[in-house]
Parts: C-alpha cells; structure tokens; sequence
C-alpha cells in the first residue's frame, strides 16, 4: 500500500524541529531511520499531517564515553553501533544485540534513538536500556530533561515522550571489569523481531552474581523485569529462576507464539543468558 | 516550510536529476514511476522482502523505507547503474550459471546485498552469507543456489584461495 498524504518538513536544527512539532492538532510525527514509522504510513497505521525529518539536524548522532556513561546520539544508526569500538568496549550489551535487529540494510538506516522512541515490545534496544538502568535525554518546548529507562517505557508504544518531545540521545553505564552481559532471543528469521527475548546484566560479585536485572521482550506491553528470577539467580539458582518466571511473565500469546510457548522459551533463554553471565572471565 | 510536493535534485545512478515529487512518494516508486528504473522491484512495501534494495550514499537500503523527497542531495544507485558499471558482472554471471534466481523477482535486491558484504572483501563463511541476505525473501526459495553464488565470486575474488 501508499502512505496518505503529508507534509514533508526537514528540520534545520533541534529547536525548529520542536518548534514544528507545536502543531495544535497534534497530527506531526518525527521522521529518523524511518524504518518502522514509514512501514507503518505505508499500511495506513497511522497517517500525520506532517512528517518533520530529523535527518541532517546536527548534534543528534555520535557516541561519546564521559562521567562514567556511554551516550549515544538520538540519530546514530544501528551500523553505526554495529561496528563501534566504544560500543563494543564499553556497552558490550547493546554490541551483543545489535547483530539482532533487522537486517544489513535496516541497519544501514535505523537509528537507536527511534528504536527507544517507537518502543515496539518485540524490539531489543528497549529491553537492552532497561536491563542496563539507563535513562534517555529529552527535549522539549519546556527544555530539557531526562528520564530513567524504568520510568520511560509506559504500555503498548507509550512512553514518557510528550507530543511536543524529540529524544535526543540515550545513557547507559560504561562497562566496568565487573560487568556482566548476556542477550538471547528467539526469533522465526533471523533479524525479525523476536517471540521472546532476553537482555541481562549483573555484577560479577565473587564467585556469584550480584546486582542482576532481567529484561524480557516480546512477553509484555513493555520490556519487562523478571524479578524474582532476578533474585534467585543472584541465590547462584538456575533452576529456581527459570521455575520463578511463572510468576513473573504471563505473556500473551500472537500470531508467532501461544502464551504457553512464549513462558517455555523464556525459561530456555534465562538457563542460556544465566550461563552467559556466570562465565564471562 | 512543509509541503506536499516537494523539489529534489539528486544524483541517479551518476545522472544528475532533479524533479518534483509528492512528499508520500517512497524512494522505490520515484525510481520506477518518475525515472523508469524499474529494476528495483516492490514486494511487501514494508520493509520484510528486499525486493526493492537500492543503494544511497553507498549503502544498501530498503527503497519502500525512504521517501524520495528524504534523497534531495543523494547518490542513489540502483541496480541498472551498478549493473551498467560492471560492478556486479561477475556476480550475476554466478547467479545464472548456479540458477540462482528462478523468476527473477528477489534478484536485484539479492545482487546489491551480496555485494555489499563481498564489498568488505574476504570469503564470508555461508553463515555470514544467510546472514546477510536474511532481509531478502526469494519466494521460489531458491536460497541454497544464491548463497553457492555469493560464495563462489567471494572465492573468485579472492583469487581462489580460502
């Protein structure tokens, strides 16, 4: 299908992007990678008054290490990710996803920041900003302001994003010597989005771990905390995490999966992502 | 500032065009509407099947993900131009000999994603290779003779040697 009709914009900086977004019917959309918003104009999912494109406003891309953080710019393109250095270094978490997300030629376009923004429930960079504690770092007619990646994810592609808002970049800790990664999913085609997926992280704490956060997606509205799993892998018990899903994750079933199948491979993935964290030097 | 038509002057497989287009063109129909590139074929239109792979600034993208009015100032190529150039000659040499493509439908998207891995030299394992072309749907399924294809030019290129 073709998109309804709209305006096209291209945004000269951050302030007229926000300054365009003030519509008072509320009908802009922000265009970035475009690689999920324009499928969704395609099969007439959403149809905007107006498309205002981020695309060549400066400042928005890049990754920097400071204070401790990774920051990745609103506008950097998974490729770009990918093959970074810094990432692969200091959020090797999100390196282990990347590989993950779409395909070469959605990853040449797709940006994190949209990912984070669109928030699908299937998607892996939401999961990986949580599993993480990260926050995001929004603009908006009011300013500045960030927020916690455990506050930002609100239900079924809700977030903290305002109608007037442009995220401008995401934050997550740097890796320390006693980080601990781990990332799996299941998926029918590789690079689509998942039936289930795990992001994980954990505190190499002696010989055990500490300090883990399980982030499911594809299960829930949002990526979703496995808590009390959480806290029987830091008990060092596989086996008693995987039985504690029951009482964390009641998926629902889709057209990939039935809720039931959905809770049996999170249980596989907890018992691949555990053995990933706990044997990592 | 907004408009729903929009003036764009971008450069086409090395020719310099510049046209008029409704801003909810998508970058694919501009190329086989307006130019009358038609090898670039459209499938899904959104974004799942590769059918219509074309490259901008260089890189492979999905051209029912991009608006054309997004390509003022790009250097589209699509598989005319890379075909034209001999870029991918011996490439589609592969793809017949090993009957690769069946009804031809995936072929250019297949084509520019293969070459876009083979671009970065070396011999990519045929897991890479799956990999690589994991965007691109050939509904003949002909999908073990495109990745022998691939294979044996990243073989060739390298002068034969693994």
């Amino acid at each position: 299908m073709k998109p309804a009709p709209f305006a096209y914009a291209k945004a000269k900086s951050l302030d007229h992007a926000i300054e365009l977004l003030a519509r008072p019917d509320g009908e802009a959309r922000l265009l970035a990678g475009g690689q999920s918003l324009i499928a969704t104009l395609n099969m007439r999912l959403s149809a905007p008054k107006l498309l205002i494109d981020l695309n060549g406003v400066d400042g928005l891309a890049g990754i920097a290490v400071k204070s401790g953080m990774v920051e990745i710019g609103a506008l950097t393109r998974h490729v770009e990710a990918e093959r970074s250095d810094a990432i692969a270094e200091h959020a090797p978490l999100i390196a282990l996803a990347m590989p993950h997300i779409g395909h070469a030629a959605i990853r040449n376009r797709g940006t994190l920041g949209g990912s984070i923004a669109f928030a699908d429930p299937a998607a892996e960079l939401p999961a990986c900003l949580v599993a993480l504690g990260g926050e995001v770092e929004i603009a908006g007619p009011r300013g500045k302001r960030t927020v916690r990646a455990d506050d930002f994810f609100k239900g079924l592609f809700e977030t903290a994003l305002g109608p007037g808002d442009v995220l401008t970049a995401i934050r997550v800790p740097a890796a320390t010597p006693e980080s601990r990664v781990g990332f799996a999913e299941f998926a029918r085609r590789h690079g689509d989005y998942a039936m289930v997926g795990l992001a994980a992280t954990a505190q190499a704490d002696g010989k055990g771990l500490g300090d883990v956060r399980l982030a499911y997606f594809g299960v829930g509205n949002i990526p979703l905390r496995a808590r009390k799993a959480e806290t029987k892998l830091t008990e060092g018990n596989i086996d008693d995490a995987v039985q504690a899903l029951a009482a964390d994750l009641d998926p629902s079933g889709d057209v990939q999966a039935t809720g039931a199948t959905k809770k049996h491979l999170a249980g596989v993935l907890l018992r691949r992502v555990a053995k990933q964290l706990m044997e990592q030097p | 500032m907004s408009e729903t038509r929009c003036d764009i002057t971008l450069t086409v497989n090395g020719e310099t065009v510049a046209e008029t287009v409704d801003a909810r063109k998508t970058l694919v129909d501009f190329l086989r509407d307006d130019l009358v590139l038609t090898g670039s074929h459209v499938g899904c239109e959104h974004g799942v099947c590769g059918a219509c792979t074309v490259r901008v600034d260089g890189v492979i993208v999905r051209g029912c993900l991009m608006l054309a009015a997004q390509c003022d100032g790009a250097n589209v190529e699509t598989v005319e131009g890379v075909s034209d150039a001999g870029e991918i000659a011996d490439l589609q040499k592969a793809f017949e000999q090993r009957n690769a493509l069946q009804c031809g439908f995936c072929t250019p998207g297949m084509l520019l994603t293969a070459q876009e891995l083979l671009r970065d030299g070396g011999v990519p394992s045929r897991e890479q290779i799956r990999e690589q072309i994991s965007g691109n749907y050939c509904r003949c399924t002909g999908y073990h003779a495109i990745v022998d294809a691939i294979e044996s030019v990243a073989e060739a290129r390298a002068g034969g040697k693994r």
